[in-house]
């Protein structure tokens, strides 16, 4: 795979690289060795995939590594990238007794640690069970998709994965800033995943109900792991000239360059707008291309629905904030981006959300001059999901508690069922996790046609 | 400020604080550095019989990522010329005459070997000598070092052939390389020495290496027991050295004791001072960390010392040891159960699980609503805030034997306590008891008749 073009400075390549360096092996060990192996450990069960944190942070000291990346993807399959891209603070690390009155566990960065070892050296952790003659479909190679295609394949099941675009990873390979979680990583858990059996065919997109049906006539189950779609419109005028905040950090990680001609080029001052971690996301790589970056949001602080560890780490990066203040429009001059034109907001009374609800300061209007302007609002709703005629809940699949969805042998997880709360890429993984157990009892209790 | 200075057997010196004879006091150098940083005395590596010394010699123990928990050393005494320790031991006792300077000494058993060493040893103008008794390798083979120290004949006779022709104080150094250490000690005693020290090294094999399978310290492919020394061997010193000043022969003859293994701080200095010892002795920690840690055992001992209103050493020395008794001697009334700080516990049930598998399972979980709950978890939960729902350990105190397990491996400072509680059981001790009713250690009817009429139950 090309993924910068020669006429890339290496420095420029770098700018994107993972944030925090690997431990060394004396970091972990005495890291390790902090960890108070506690009973019925809470940091275990903070963890959406139930990793035995404990335990694998004992191999650790023990110098076990093999047997502590087992443990790791035993639970999570992708536990490689989730080391790199989990909220750790708002779920394991969170939860680590140590936090209490110092600093808890590094429990992502020991598990970068463990499983760095296993993929390094092409340790194959595990062996697929004896084939049950039973295949499934599992659409979206996202991690929701490969966690769910890896339990099955485990289990012996014949899988293939359908993903649409080149690449397979979904948002672990094309939405996940570099500083975070570099392609490499990601394209290994899909190599991971080949390895147990499974079919992966790119290039391949489910469009309509008609294929749906078509896979349900081939394969035992089908597993729907589509994620979100695009960047919603703005909807205020000079939206042509804004950039999709996903696609300038997609491109920041498998084509650099592409920030620097052409239509995702970027420019020296850039606006970003929304306050979420994707917006704080886009911001970051602006900042590292080496842009001034601010970002505005129409309400306050607060209200914003980043991390406070990601907006502590965009301050870091330099990336300014302007609060309370609404883009109306975009500054267009001869084809070329000029200013934001915002009006300043304050915060009236709650909203259905709970949040006080902003409202327009009349005749506040001003200008933020700006070559660059990029929308990071969120993603829409999985759009293809009302043309599969399953039943939604709010925009979303709608799943039982086994995540199978009005069809009986319809399946999914990931973002395209995260009705509520925010979506992480853990919980896409015990999603997969839960749906492969369920597909597996489905199939299990229902015996194997004669061919 | 304390006052730290010593005056052992005779032997003067600003602080308890020596060097051992090992590594660390090899040269007249070094001894020279060692004193500019403020050590109150040193003991110089065993000088003797002609030796050849070996490479490698050390092995360390890791323990959690902590180096050095203890070394172990196939090293042999002294390998520089005896003409060369003699002529340094003279420089540096000249230069430093408020100093310790004392000479540790091993030769063949017989006493004109020894009425040569000690008259070598007296012209350098040195303090004392120490008799090394101990070393468990290289020497003993040859009939000295631990092969003395291990036959008590051997040792009073060997002691008595040196305190009989010099007029230095005569410190014998102790093998803990014994089942009872009272034997030798006695012997040394009638031998007529005026100090004993210990202890030496412990015999040990360190490890073996998992990459190469050897053995190590590996020489060449070939390996041997070594003397195992450092953090990891103050019990077993602290134990001998109490064991001593606890006995009554010992404690007549008023001969002081120099205490060492495993000195690491000033702590495990008044340690040992609380258990008896008049003076000390440091290798391990020398080895590990150089001389200048020395400036915190001074400081921190007199610290403590002002913090405790002891004005002398004399004042510490022992001062632990009316609580030294035998198992016979323990009152059976005594009752202590653990009681758990429910503000300082920060919820790692490690005391949970380890009552509960190897206690005597008496420690609940009660959820936050206060419900005794079982440990386990949802798997549809996750976050951080799953800690706040969870649940807290309650010694069962009815239950609870009082062995201290759970206090011992809560990692929470003074989170778990041992409070003593009224047990309405008679107090008597086991000597006490046996006397008086000497079918209870016969028969399991009369100690069950025993248990029931003075309320004891047992779960
Ligand atoms: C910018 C950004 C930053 C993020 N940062 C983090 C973070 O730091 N930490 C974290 O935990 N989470 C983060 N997330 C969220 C996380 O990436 C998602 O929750 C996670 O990737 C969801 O996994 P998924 O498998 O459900 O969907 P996706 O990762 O979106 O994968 C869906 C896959 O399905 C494919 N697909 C979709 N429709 C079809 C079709 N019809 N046919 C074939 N293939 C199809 C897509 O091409 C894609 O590959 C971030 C998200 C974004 C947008
Ligand atoms: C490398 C090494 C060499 C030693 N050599 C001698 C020696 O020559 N004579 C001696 O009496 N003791 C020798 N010892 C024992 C020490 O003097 C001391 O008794 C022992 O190390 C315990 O003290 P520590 O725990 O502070 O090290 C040696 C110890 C070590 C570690
Ligand atoms: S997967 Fe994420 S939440 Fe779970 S232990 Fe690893 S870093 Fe923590
Ligand atoms: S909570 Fe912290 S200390 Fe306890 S097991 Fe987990 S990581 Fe270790
Ligand atoms: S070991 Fe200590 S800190 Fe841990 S749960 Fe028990 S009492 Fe609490």
């Amino acid at each position: 795979m090309e993924r910068s073009s020669p006429a890339v400075p290496e420095p420029e390549v770098y700018r994107f690289q993972e944030a925090l360096p690997p431990l060394t092996a004396h970091e972990a060990t005495v890291e390790a060795n902090r960890c108070l192996y506690c009973y019925d450990a809470p940091c275990l069960q903070a963890c959406p995939t139930h990793i035995d944190i404990p335990s694998f942070i004992r191999k650790i000291s023990t110098g076990n590594l093999r047997g502590s990346g087992r443990v790791i993807l035993e639970a999570n399959f992708l536990g490689a990238t989730c080391a790199r891209v989990c909220p750790v603070q708002e779920l394991c690390e969170g939860a680590c007794v140590l936090g209490k009155d110092h600093q808890p566990i590094q429990i992502g960065r020991l598990q970068r640690y463990a499983t760095d070892h296993i993929f390094e050296r092409g340790v194959q952790v595990f062996t697929p069970s004896p084939p049950t003659g039973r295949s499934v479909a599992v659409v979206g190679s996202g991690p929701a998709g490969i966690s769910a295609s890896a339990e099955l394949a485990k289990l012996g099941h014949r899988v293939t994965l359908f993903e649409r675009r080149d690449l397979g990873g979904g948002l672990s390979t094309y939405g996940i800033i570099g500083l975070r979680e570099p392609v490499e990583v990601s394209l290994r858990e899909v190599e991971a995943v080949q390895n147990l059996g499974v079919e992966v065919r790119t290039g391949v997109e489910l469009t309509d109900r008609e294929g749906l049906n078509v896979l349900l006539s081939q394969y035992d189950a089908v597993f729907l792991g589509l994620g979100l779609g695009a960047v919603p419109a703005l909807g205020v005028p000079g939206e042509e000239a804004v950039l999709d905040g996903l696609e300038i950090i997609e491109a920041s990680k498998v084509e650099p360059w592409r920030l620097k001609v052409g239509p995702l080029a970027l420019g020296e001052r850039i606006v970003v707008i929304g306050a979420g971690n994707t917006a704080i996301d886009a911001a970051t790589v602006g900042r590292r291309h080496g842009a001034e970056a601010e970002m505005v949001y129409r309400r306050t602080e607060n209200e914003m629905t980043a991390y406070r560890h990601e907006y502590e780490f965009a301050l870091h990066e330099g990336v300014r904030f302007t609060f309370l203040t609404q883009p109306v429009g975009v500054e267009v001059e001869g084809g070329k981006v000029t200013g934001l034109r915002c009006v300043r907001m304050s915060l009236g009374v709650a909203d259905a959300s709970g949040r006080p609800r902003p409202e327009p300061v009349p005749g506040s209007e001003f200008v933020i001059p700006c070559d660059t302007v990029i929308a990071a609002i969120g993603q829409e709703k999985p759009a293809l999901a009302a043309q599969l005629g399953l039943a939604l809940e709010n925009g979303y699949i709608r799943v039982d508690d086994g995540l199978q969805t009005s069809e009986p042998r319809v399946y999914a997880g990931g973002d395209c069922i995260r009705v509520r709360g925010s979506a992480s890429t853990v919980m896409a993984v015990q999603d997969g996790k839960l749906a492969a157990a369920s597909i597996h009892a489905a199939l299990s209790a229902s015996p194997v046609a004669a061919d | 400020m304390a006052d730290l200075s010593v005056n052992f057997a005779g032997i003067r010196a600003p602080n308890p604080f020596w060097l051992a004879s090992a590594p660390p006091t090899n040269s007249g150098a070094q001894i020279h550095r060692a004193f500019e940083h403020g050590w109150g005395g040193a003991v110089w590596k065993t000088i003797g019989a002609p030796v050849l010394n070996i490479s490698n010699r050390y092995g360390g123990l890791t323990l959690g990522g902590q180096r050095l928990v203890a070394i172990n050393n196939v090293e042999l005494i002294s390998d520089r010329p005896l003409e060369v320790n003699l002529r340094e031991i003279a420089e540096v006792k000249r230069m430093w005459p408020d100093r310790a300077v004392i000479v540790s000494a091993m030769v063949d058993a017989d006493p004109k070997a020894w009425r040569e060493i000690v008259m070598q040893i007296e012209d350098t103008g040195a303090d004392g000598i120490e008799l090394n008794y101990g070393c468990p390798q290289g020497m003993s083979e040859r009939g000295m070092g631990a092969a003395v120290g291990q036959v008590p004949e051997m040792c009073q006779l060997n002691t008595h052939w040196v305190t009989s022709v010099t007029r230095l104080p005569v410190i014998v150094k102790l093998t803990p390389n014994v089942t009872h250490i009272i034997d030798p000690a006695h012997a040394a005693l009638a031998g007529g020495a005026h100090a004993l020290s210990l202890i030496n090294t412990i015999n040990s094999v360190m490890k073996v290496d998992l990459d190469t399978l050897l053995v190590t310290p590996s020489i060449g492919g070939q390996a041997t027991h070594g003397g195992y020394a450092g953090p990891a061997v103050k019990p077993i010193a602290l134990h001998m050295l109490s064991e001593l000043m606890c006995d009554p022969t010992v404690r007549k003859s008023g001969v002081p004791i120099c205490g060492m293994g495993g000195i690491q701080t000033w702590r495990d200095a008044a340690e040992f001072l609380l258990l008896g010892a008049s003076a000390l002795q440091v290798c391990t920690a020398a080895m590990h960390y150089g001389y200048r840690i020395v400036e915190d055992f001074v400081d921190g001992l007199s610290n403590w010392m002002d913090d405790k209103g002891f004005a002398t050493l004399a004042d510490v020395t022992g001062r632990s040891l009316p609580q030294m008794s035998s198992f016979g001697g323990l009152d059976l009334g005594y009752q202590a159960v653990a009681r758990i700080d429910p503000d300082k516990c920060i919820q790692c049930d490690l005391c949970y699980v380890a009552c509960n598998d190897t206690a005597h399972q008496c420690i609940d979980l009660y959820s936050p609503e206060g419900v005794k709950v079982n440990p386990g978890f949802n798997v549809r939960d996750g976050g951080k805030q799953v800690a706040q729902g969870r649940a807290t350990p309650v010694v069962r105190e009815p239950d609870c034997v009082g062995c201290a397990l759970c206090a011992n491996v809560c990692p929470v400072d003074g989170c778990i306590e041992m409070v003593s509680v009224p047990s309405g059981r008679p107090s008597v001790t086991w000597d006490q008891l046996t006397a008086t009713r000497p079918a209870v250690t016969q028969e399991w009817g009369a100690m069950e008749a025993y248990r029931e009429e003075a309320g004891i139950e047992i779960h």
